[in-house]
């Protein structure tokens, strides 16, 4: 393998990687709120950014705690802006910490420089060494004094006044959500919250504000988390049945379609465990029911039996896996594509199946659509990769599309008998006969069989059975769907999933600098198409593979089927913290500067 | 369906239920009784084999689905009853009937046969036992004696208690509890009817020899005897079985509670649903 890891370079490219860039700090700031579990950080967070989606802009939440249930460290990482947000930037213009607590975890995820701002209350000590060394500007605020003057008003939300008064958004707007979200637990609530947003908003006035946004020109934008995409996009897809058992990060898609499911016709069952969820999709899908589970690494591991029995059988089946990091329970509130490799080589046997990967929080929801779509269209299992960041980011963003995929399930109509469950067709799909229509009576099975269904264990029969169940999806037409592809330059930049989000902003970064680049993001992990994926990279003569993967898992997979150029190099990262678009653009550079050698 | 051609409906006989496959069971199984007393039950209760789902896991029993014209689904080791469940939850006009083995069920899907007495689905649960793993060639299962040493995988023994499944299901909810014998063909036939028309999740032992592996139950014939009475009451139920000497055969328990429901919910569309997600400034 050519490829060389980025990382083992040292941090000298880094260090001047972020052009101190004063026009985009009227497009987008960044916040982190933190403090120690249960002190409301989170929610102070997402008061935030409901506020600044009121108020017209967009933005983007995402969360990093510990694995504790309650108490640890919390991290309420917002960046809001004028335009889009698909990423958290490389460093942070406001800090307010509520306290200290166990905030030294912090110090790799974390980046301050000399521009950005950190607001602590004095009462709660010394700020860990990470900060004092990051020589960002530190401003006491009392904020327990303040709390204490204002009566009813809590630290969190006058951490809320304090970051919207520097960051300049509107008073008016503030208070219309702070009311809108606390009018449900009554007017005590409701004053304390405004006491202290007010008081936060006065005493930023006395501050230097670090960055402040542009007016809002408002558009249509959704709020919502990656997880909660995915549940919208099942439900457009057609899914009408859940059973699933819950575990980090995937529970909130569960819950999500636990309230919906009965308000569409369907239902959600929470099972013993995910053996049991996997198969009662199975079953209900058996049934004729478009089914799907959710879960994460460890429950997936469990799931691989019978996602091969759902390849053999021929039942459509969708299971997404929002992936953290592994293996066993590594680190469940963190992210990590390290599930690749099981998603598409987990099964035992040669059991073709669809692996896909949604590259933003809204298409988490297109994504999942599209999977149900083809599960139901091929019949056979579709795993969609999603991850902790995406999952349980909560995000303003475009609404997405609602495509026309539509589950469509080739059915058998009744008969006389003699029916033929996988019968050999042109296309490998064949018509599947739904319990409750006569004459269509067959027993699936996970036995090598023949057409009629019948077990059988000739060698011509294995043989049919394996090839019509490949030729479903090599014979299928995924049309324009498999990838996005972006831009032109003769460097090319390949990712998939939640990479892409940091991988887009890189690649503008770069653009802006001179340095064209082709973004290719594969939404199609399996079957990969090495003829598409050549066109797609046609007239690019160096790559950057980028992934977060300790094991270069997608560069692998890559290789195992395409031809890539032989100039590509490998910028694979493990989680838990996301790969964030300085990195990326200085391994873009660096490949660059390659070249020119 | 559209195109639905008119058949004739006439009353099937129990052989029409049969499908033209020859069973991989060995001669003088027991699961030739079970295969006849379920297609005797389900002709005597004109169910129509498109309305019927006969779901399996792995073992020789196991293999039965694909012995009828009912839809069959035979998936993998241990997970027939969760497989039953998805289907009988989202299709419950459905008559859906797992079946299988002692170490299919208690075993290896020992946890859903817990959690499906306890989730009382509408479904009816028969479990061939006969003590040992046939499949594989007479291993010990978890119904074995703990002093049968016939088995090269426990050759001394298994060292365990054997696995009670009529104490079991009892003593996690199961509401309909019987044994019967696969030898008594009769009996067996008007359980599984009964267990079929029970409203909720219904669980049948059927001792069921294994002449190839256990030739001495052979002798099961002379041990089985009649016994159960059926109660709703949970404590004569366990008394009964506290006396049981595994060979009692009969409806130990029948308390018919509600059967699980999923949630329901107001109509809503998927337009009112995305709506939630819409910022409205």
């Amino acid at each position: 393998m050519t490829g060389w890891h980025v990382r083992n370079l040292g941090d000298a490219v880094l260090a001047h990687d972020v052009p101190v860039d004063v026009q985009r700090r009227f497009h987008n700031c960044s916040l982190a709120l933190i403090g120690s579990g249960g002190a409301g950080v989170m929610t102070a967070g997402q008061i935030l950014l409901d506020a600044a989606t009121d108020a017209g802009y967009f933005g983007l939440m995402t969360r990093s705690t510990g694995p504790q249930i309650r108490g640890g460290e919390a991290a309420a990482l917002v960046r809001l802006g004028v335009a889009p947000v698909a990423c958290q930037d490389d460093r942070i213009d406001l800090l307010i910490a509520l306290d200290w607590g166990k905030a030294e975890r912090f110090a790799d995820e974390i980046v301050l420089d000399a521009d950005s701002l950190v607001i602590a209350d004095p009462d709660e000590g010394e700020p860990p060494e990470w900060i004092i060394a990051s020589d960002a500007k530190r401003f006491a605020v009392s904020l327990a004094d303040l709390a204490r003057e204002h009566r009813a008003a809590r630290v969190n939300t006058i951490a809320v006044g304090l970051a919207a008064g520097l960051l300049g958004l509107d008073p008016e707007s503030m208070s219309t959500t702070l009311r809108k979200l606390f009018e449900s637990k009554g007017s005590r609530l409701v004053d304390g919250a405004l006491a202290g947003l007010n008081a936060g908003m006065a005493a930023a006035a006395a501050l230097p504000a670090p960055c402040r946004l542009a007016p809002a020109a408002p558009q249509p934008r959704w709020l919502l988390t990656g997880n909660e995409a995915v549940g919208m996009g099942a439900l457009r897809g057609g899914v009408r049945f859940c059973a699933a058992y819950p575990i980090t990060p995937s529970t909130e898609i569960q819950e999500w379609l636990a309230a919906r499911l009965p308000q569409v016709g369907g239902c959600l069952v929470q099972a013993e465990d995910e053996l049991a969820s996997v198969n009662m999709c199975i079953g209900a899908s058996f049934g004729g029911v478009p089914a799907m589970t959710a879960t994460s690494g460890p429950g997936f591991s469990l799931m691989v039996e019978a996602i091969g029995l759902a390849v053999a059988t021929e039942i459509p089946l969708l299971v997404v896996d929002v992936m953290r990091g592994g293996p066993s329970t590594g680190i469940p509130t963190k992210s990590e594509q390290a599930d690749l490799g099981i998603a598409v080589y987990g099964t035992h046997g040669d059991a073709p199946h669809l692996v896909l990967a949604p590259n933003s929080i809204g298409d988490c929801l297109v994504t999942t659509q599209w999977a149900v779509f083809l599960a139901e269209a091929l019949q056979c299992p579709a795993v969609v990769l999603s991850d902790q960041l995406m999952g349980q980011a909560r995000a303003a963003i475009t609404p997405p599309p609602d495509r026309e995929w539509r589950a469509e399930r080739r059915k058998a109509p009744a008969g006389r008998g003699n029916y033929q469950r996988f019968a050999e067709t042109p296309d490998g799909v064949s018509p599947m006969a739904i319990p409750g229509t006569r004459g269509g009576e067959y027993t699936a099975t996970g036995l090598t069989h023949m057409p009629s269904a019948r077990p059988s264990a000739m060698v011509a029969d294995h043989h049919r059975q394996l090839d019509k169940r490949r030729r479903k999806l090599f014979r299928f037409d995924f049309g324009a769907h498999w990838a996005d592809i972006e831009g032109e330059g003769e460097t090319g930049l390949l990712t998939w999933g939640s990479t892409t989000l940091a991988a887009r902003e890189a690649v503008e970064r770069v653009r802006e600098e001179g340095l064209a680049v082709r973004l290719v993001s594969l939404r199609l992990l399996s079957p990969l198409d090495p003829v598409k994926i050549s066109q797609a990279l046609a007239g690019i003569n160096r790559l950057l593979v980028v992934e977060q993967s300790h094991g270069a898992q997608f560069l692998r997979h890559l290789r195992a089927h395409c031809d890539l150029p032989a100039r590509t190099q490998s910028l694979a990262e493990p989680g838990p913290l996301a790969l964030k678009p300085g990195r990326i653009a200085a391994a873009l550079r660096i490949l660059s500067l390659e070249q020119a050698k | 369906m559209n195109s639905e051609p008119q058949l004739q409906i006439q009353a099937l006989a129990h052989k029409d239920y049969k499908s033209a496959y020859k069973p991989v069971w060995c001669a003088g199984c027991g699961d030739f009784g079970v295969l006849n007393a379920l297609t005797k039950a389900l002709a005597a209760m004109e169910l129509p084999p498109e309305q019927v789902a006969l779901i399996a896991g792995i073992g020789c029993s196991s293999r039965l689905p694909a012995y009828t014209r009912a839809y069959g689904f035979h998936g993998v080791h241990g997970r027939a009853l969760p497989v039953a469940t998805g289907l009988a939850v989202s299709r419950p006009e459905l008559a859906v009937i797992a079946t299988g083995g002692d170490g299919d069920g208690f075993s290896i899907g020992g946890n859903h046969f817990l959690h499906a007495c306890r989730r009382n689905v509408n479904l009816t649960y028969l479990v061939m036992d006969n003590a040992v793993y046939g499949m594989t060639k007479g291993q010990a299962s978890p119904t074995t004696e703990a002093d049968w040493t016939g088995s090269k995988l426990a050759p001394q023994g298994t060292h365990q208690q054997p696995f009670q499944p009529l104490e079991m299901a009892l003593a996690a909810g199961a509401p309909f509890i019987a044994r019967a014998f696969s030898n008594a063909p009769n009996e067996l036939a008007h359980i599984i009817t009964e267990a079929i028309q029970f409203p909720g999740f219904a669980f049948v032992q059927v001792l069921s020899p294994c002449i190839t592996f256990r030739p001495e139950q052979m002798h099961w014939k002379k041990r089985v005897h009649e016994g159960f009475v059926p109660t709703a009451d949970r404590r004569e139920a366990f008394m009964a079985l506290m006396d049981d000497d595994g060979f009692s055969t009969g409806i130990v328990y029948r308390a018919p509670r509600e059967c699980y429901r999923p949630d329901t919910a107001k109509a809503v569309t998927l337009a009112e649903i995305a709506a939630g997600f819409e910022v409205v400034s």
